[in-house]
């Protein structure tokens, strides 16, 4: 052990090189794109910027789904001709029941409800209750859809953001039904709030034959052009999803602003149809349940284009064609955490870190030198390239470097040194009952091995605990303090050793400066 | 210079009789603990954001802050806020609002961080945001369960590794003096009024790891001293041990004190709280580590320690 293979001293010299160069590209400009520059993020708190939690509407998902679900057991009981009376949808239960026409058509309308087919496995349960027939959406089945509609969501939030130029987003799921974005440099993230918390649904109806009153087929909606409630039909004859594209202009006759829109060709068609069908009614354009406008069909429209002029000013304008472009969300998602940070206070946090960084470090390098010698200044060595490799490993792994996780870095260094400690104590005690200086090197290297990887091993656990179960600022800490144990073992046991063996190897002293 | 080491904490001949304190060690360990725990149900912690719920919004006015204006302007914007207070420098206002009551507490609560922005700085023009956080009670309270699940699965595996590593008499003392060491901390929490959130529960963890650390060098030592010495009695070997890694124990201790140091100092409001913590923290389990680990192995009796031990 006293010996050293070449192979073994090169092993720890390229280590140690290849941890210089990898934290290169975080001081560096990259001098060719096509070198892999990797570099550690700076967490929103230093960089300032935004962080918002969004949460899936599950309940709406479900709503959602009961009225479609509704409107096919309506449209099977109709093809096959059986009746039903007393039709209910309760959102409380995730359920829908009806009453059959008559006992003799009970199987068989169980049997049709039976063959509704569901859009994810095990989706509903149909059954018998009081000589009802009842279908209920089953939680597990929804959780599936919500983790469906995350997915999509997440493709269309990033659509959003991307069209209102905020730098380096990032968007990623939490969980089941909950999605993280963020946006450095983001310090007023309100827009971005509207935009996120509109699911844009935009579709196209016509408005019940009376409609100041609820019919059945149809539900009141505000009419937010005058502030009024109208009875709009729940069939919808054009849906949003046919939109090509969406621009904000100023519309020629009124000098306000509007929104135009490009249908694509099968809701062109529709469109076509229903305009001709129905010329001088009233034809609803709903977003989100809220009727922008009903103008009157004057023409039947075949173009597969139109115009919404509802009251807007351009703000209002571009960002609901920002929506339209985007598409709408599966579900609304509103907004359960926000934190932002201004960029004074990312910076002034950069500077107590790094400050912090050096002081800490330069106080336990002269306490090393002053209490334990030349082997107190080869810990100081092996110290330094401990602080190196972890930015490398962080680097490597294009890590997110926040506050906490520089005081996880702080303290690593704090905790490295006490292998040392542990070594030199060791042989310390060896030179003291009298073994000469090789055998008290090799007696304390070898006996304090054991104890180090032990100490190591409990920090090693509780700090992968602390990741996994651990929930933001506390993550970013574990995991520099998790690196930070596996660059220990490495300094100590390797680097720090080779340096001690390399000056007994070199010098030959009489006596060792313990 | 480098042929010797300049300082030692104490001379490797001095041989210091701490079992002689233990009873008073382990009263003086007790009594502050139990202070503890009556502290954490009464006053209780102050809860951070993180766990409670609601607004924190931070502000900084172009010139000194006119609270008096601020708080009119936010009433006049319907808003009541908890706390308008000032932290740092005069023109730092910090505005604080417990989670808002009913069922659309969510949307309430994110509507009302926007109404304080949009009214301070119509109140003081040129007035920067430093910081605006806002979180919801559904996220607050999964935040709380999720640092209790990290400290508990935390706390078990160190136990589990004290079981495996040592016989019973030892992972028996060390989860002692552990929890001893815990609820003074917590009670460090409760007086200094510094916010339990979720920095602080790592701040808890990584004491808890350190101290765990620095009682197994010390057991470790122990173990050794009661297979070399078979005669030596308990109470000579242990005070032995303790005198043996005593310049290890304070060494480690002091380079991880002064690593944390500067963060109490100039680590800015995120960080000073928890480095203080830990600073306690450190004092406590070296403390411990000395006075109390090693006495309460005395109490578990000499003769159950070396028949384990000499048996294997």
């Amino acid at each position: 052990m006293m010996y050293y293979s070449r192979l073994r001293l090169l092993g720890v010299a390229g280590i140690c090189l290849i941890g210089v160069l990898l934290c290169l590209p975080n001081f560096l400009r990259s001098p060719a794109p096509s070198l892999p520059w990797r570099q550690i993020h700076l967490g929103l708190d230093l960089r300032g910027g935004s962080y918002l939690l969004l949460q899936l509407d599950l309940k709406s998902l479900e709503h959602d789904r009961l009225q479609s679900l509704q409107d096919q057991a309506r449209q099977t009981l109709l093809d096959r001709s059986l009746g039903y009376r007393d039709f209910v949808r309760d959102d409380a239960t995730a359920s829908l029941s009806f009453m059959p026409r008559s006992d003799a058509e009970r199987d068989a309308a169980l049997k049709a409800m039976q063959s509704l087919p569901p859009v994810v496995p095990n989706e509903f349960t149909t059954s018998e209750k009081d000589g009802r027939i009842v279908l209920t959406l089953q939680h597990e089945a929804m959780l599936a859809r919500a983790r469906e509609a995350v997915a999509q969501s997440i493709e269309i939030v990033r659509r959003r953001i991307d069209a209102t130029g905020a730098i380096d987003p990032s968007i990623a799921r939490e969980g089941d039904d909950r999605i993280v974005v963020e946006l450095p440099g983001v310090s007023d993230p309100e827009r971005i709030k509207s935009l996120l918390g509109t699911t844009a649904r935009l579709t196209f109806r016509l408005l019940a034959p009376n409609p100041s009153v609820a019919s059945p087929g149809s539900t009141m909606l505000e009419d937010e052009s005058v502030h009024t409630q109208v009875a709009v039909q729940d069939h919808v004859d054009v849906d949003g999803t046919d939109l090509t594209n969406a621009g904000a202009v100023i519309d020629q006759q009124s000098g306000g602003w509007a929104v135009t829109f490009q249908l694509n060709s099968a809701g062109a068609t529709a469109f076509a149809n229903v305009t001709r069908a129905n010329v001088g009614k009233r034809f609803a354009i709903v977003l989100d349940n809220k009727v922008i406008e009903a103008p009157n069909i004057i023409n039947p429209i075949t173009a597969g284009n139109g115009q919404i002029t509802g009251g807007f000013d351009a703000r209002s304008a571009s960002d609901l064609a920002l929506l339209l472009r985007a598409g709408a969300l599966p579900a609304p998602l509103s907004v359960v955490e926000q934190r932002t940070i201004g960029p004074s206070l990312g910076a002034a946090s950069i500077h107590a870190g790094v400050i912090s960084l050096l002081t800490g470090l330069l106080l336990v390098i002269v306490f090393m030198v002053l209490f334990y010698g030349r082997f107190g200044l080869y810990a100081d060595i092996a110290l330094f390239a401990n602080l190196i490799l972890m930015v490398a490993i962080l680097s490597l792994f294009q890590a997110t470097l926040t506050l906490p996780g520089m005081a996880g870095m702080l303290l690593t260094l704090g905790m490295a040194v006490d292998a040392n400690i542990l070594i030199n104590e060791r042989i310390r005690e060896e030179v003291k009952r009298g073994r000469g200086p090789l055998q008290a090197l090799q007696a304390g290297f070898d006996r304090a091995t054991g104890t180090i990887i032990d100490s190591n091993a409990t920090a090693f656990l509780a700090h992968v605990m602390l990741f996994v179960f651990g929930t933001g600022p506390v993550r970013n800490f574990a995991l520099t303090i998790t690196i930070g144990i596996v660059t220990t073992l490495f300094t100590t046991l390797l680097l720090s050793r080779l340096l001690v063996v390399r000056w007994y190897a070199l010098a030959r002293p009489k006596e060792l400066p313990v | 210079m480098l042929s010797r080491p300049l300082f030692r904490f104490v001379r490797d001949d001095r041989r210091i009789n701490f079992m002689r304190g233990r009873h008073m060690g382990l009263i003086v360990s007790a009594v502050l603990s139990i202070a503890s725990v009556i502290l954490f149900f009464q006053p209780g912690l102050k809860l951070g954001l993180d766990f409670r719920g609601g607004i924190i919004v931070e502000a900084q006015t172009p010139g000194p802050a006119d609270f008096g204006k601020l708080r009119a302007a936010l009433d006049h914007a319907g808003i009541h806020p908890d706390a308008v207070q000032a932290f740092g420098s005069p023109r730092d206002v910090r505005i604080s609002i417990n989670a808002p009551e009913g069922a659309d507490r969510e949307v309430q609560t994110q509507k009302l961080v926007d109404g304080v922005k949009s009214a301070i700085s119509a109140a003081e023009p040129g007035t920067q945001v430093l910081r605006a956080d806002a979180v919801g009670a559904s996220v607050s309270s999964e935040l709380f369960r999720d640092g209790l699940l990290a400290l508990g699965f935390s706390l078990a595996m160190i136990l589990i590794y004290i079981w495996v590593r040592f016989e019973r008499e030892f992972a028996i003392s060390a989860v002692v003096t552990l929890i001893l060491d815990l609820t003074k901390t917590v009670g460090f929490l409760a007086i200094t009024r510094f916010e339990f959130d979720l920095v602080m529960v790592a701040a808890l963890l990584t004491i808890l790891g350190y101290s765990t650390n620095d009682k197994v060098v010390v057991y470790d030592r122990i173990r050794e001293n009661l297979r070399k010495y078979r005669t030596m009695p308990l109470r000579e070997l242990l005070d032995l041990s303790i005198n043996e890694t005593l310049n290890r124990t304070l060494g480690t201790s002091m380079t991880v004190f002064l690593a944390a140091l500067p963060l109490a100092l100039f680590g800015g409001s995120t960080l000073t709280g928890f480095a203080t913590v830990m600073l306690f923290g450190i004092v406590v389990g070296t403390s411990s580590s000395i006075f109390i680990a090693a006495p309460l192995l005395l109490l578990m009796g000499e003769k159950r320690l070396r028949k384990e031990v000499v048996a294997d």
